[in-house]
């Protein structure tokens, strides 16, 4: 199989210095996907942006994985409310300086 | 330079013992992080200052000078001077994960202990990847309604960028590998940029629909005719049926703005007639419109 666009989980964790067990718990949580091509596990490096945000929040903030889930979760929520928020806010345009 | 309190920054006291500030720091932290508080300036700068003080008040020699020499960090030049050119040194090496980087401390912080250092795994600068980068672009409603081309200077860098047509005012793009370059080979940051679309047609609009108000004279809406709109897409023949009624409404399916990224998809135009009734009437006109009124 192909493994272009895929990392090493195993070059990420000694770049981190993060422990494997780690990925795996994000994995559990469902935040990451790895994949296994021949018993070495990868990571695609779409993924990469979204795993160093949980990384930091690791180091940064002591949050464990299941905080992290509830964060990402959150985020996702600030993400959708903000766009509504834009929506209605253009929306609102229409019908202000009617009169 | 001002002089920065550090103590006042965690909102601990003088006597703070080291498991106070650490708590106190990561309370501050979570509350600014930039990943839970993404492009808010002010909880950035919040944030930056934390760690700062962070890095001064929980390494027991910053504290201990930062604590001796305090408002008279001046004097402490000339006499750190030898060992703060050996950090800087090491401090080449150095960089952050979550972007805040050796220059994004204060200018206090650096003249005392001569800038970022790396304060070690617990305060995580492990990253590899560039920082991410937020950037404002301003355009006239006009210049969205077809996909167009710039050429954006960000960070004294060149960036061509298509911008589809219909982009949404408000909308954010994130624009791959445009934002801080990686380091050690790491992947570059991202370039966040915000629209900002200004509206100064006749028109307004909700998403790809298009709203406009024509005022219709008594006569045309009586009796019917034709009227000639200006769109952004060229003319466009408007055919008034007779008995117009004031604030009623036709739609114009497919004259409206482009669908975001939906090629040759457009929204509709929504026309409100508003009827003006004529002033200043003539005798005779007044005598024709009792004439009508006695037919009613």
């Amino acid at each position: 199989m192909d493994t272009h666009n895929l990392i090493l989980i195993e070059k990420l964790c000694s770049h981190y210095e993060i422990e494997l067990s780690f990925f795996d718990e994000l994995e559990t949580m469902g935040l990451i996907e790895i994949k296994t091509i021949k018993k070495v596990q990868f990571i695609h490096q779409d993924s990469i942006s979204d795993l160093e945000k949980m990384i930091r929040l690791h180091h940064e903030l002591a949050i464990n994985a299941e905080g992290i889930d509830v964060v990402f979760n959150l985020l996702k929520k600030v993400d959708k409310l903000e766009e509504e928020l834009n929506s209605v806010r253009n929306r609102l345009q229409l019908f202000e300086n009617d009169y | 330079m001002e002089f920065i309190d550090y103590y006042k920054v965690l909102g601990v006291d003088k006597k703070a013992s080291a498991k106070e500030i650490k708590k106190a720091y990561r309370k501050l932290a979570r509350k600014y992080h930039p990943d839970l508080n993404a492009n808010d300036k002010e909880a950035e700068k919040k944030f930056k200052r934390i760690n700062e003080a962070n890095e001064v008040l929980s390494h027991a020699e910053n504290r201990k000078k930062y604590d001796q020499y305090g408002k008279d960090w001046k004097h402490a030049e000339t006499f750190e001077k030898a060992q703060r050119q050996q950090q800087q040194q090491r401090q080449q090496h150095d960089f952050s994960s979550s972007g805040h980087s050796e220059s994004d401390f204060s200018d206090f912080f650096e003249s005392m202990f001569g800038g970022a250092r790396s304060s070690s795994r617990q305060s995580g600068q492990t990253g590899f990847r560039g920082q991410d980068f937020n950037a404002e672009l301003h355009l006239d409603l006009k210049d969205v309604y077809q996909k167009q081309q710039q050429i954006l200077t960000v960070n004294h860098k060149k960036i061509r960028l298509t911008i589809p047509a219909g982009i949404e005012n408000g909308q954010v793009i994130r624009i791959a590998n445009k934002g801080g370059k990686g380091v050690n080979g790491g992947a570059n940051g991202d370039l966040y940029l915000k629209f900002f679309i200004k509206n100064h047609s006749q028109f307004k609009r909700e998403k790809s629909n298009l709203y406009a108000t024509i005022d219709l004279d008594l006569y045309t809406a009586i009796l019917g005719g034709e009227l000639t709109i200006d769109t952004f897409n060229g003319k466009v023949k408007l055919k008034i049926k007779p008995e117009t009624q004031n604030n009623s409404k036709v739609k114009l399916k497919g004259k409206g703005f482009p669908v975001y990224k939906k090629e040759n998809q457009y929204g509709d135009l929504i026309i409100t007639y508003n009827l003006k009734i004529p002033t200043k009437l003539t005798e005779e006109e007044k005598k024709i419109f009792k004439e009508l009124q006695k037919l009613r």
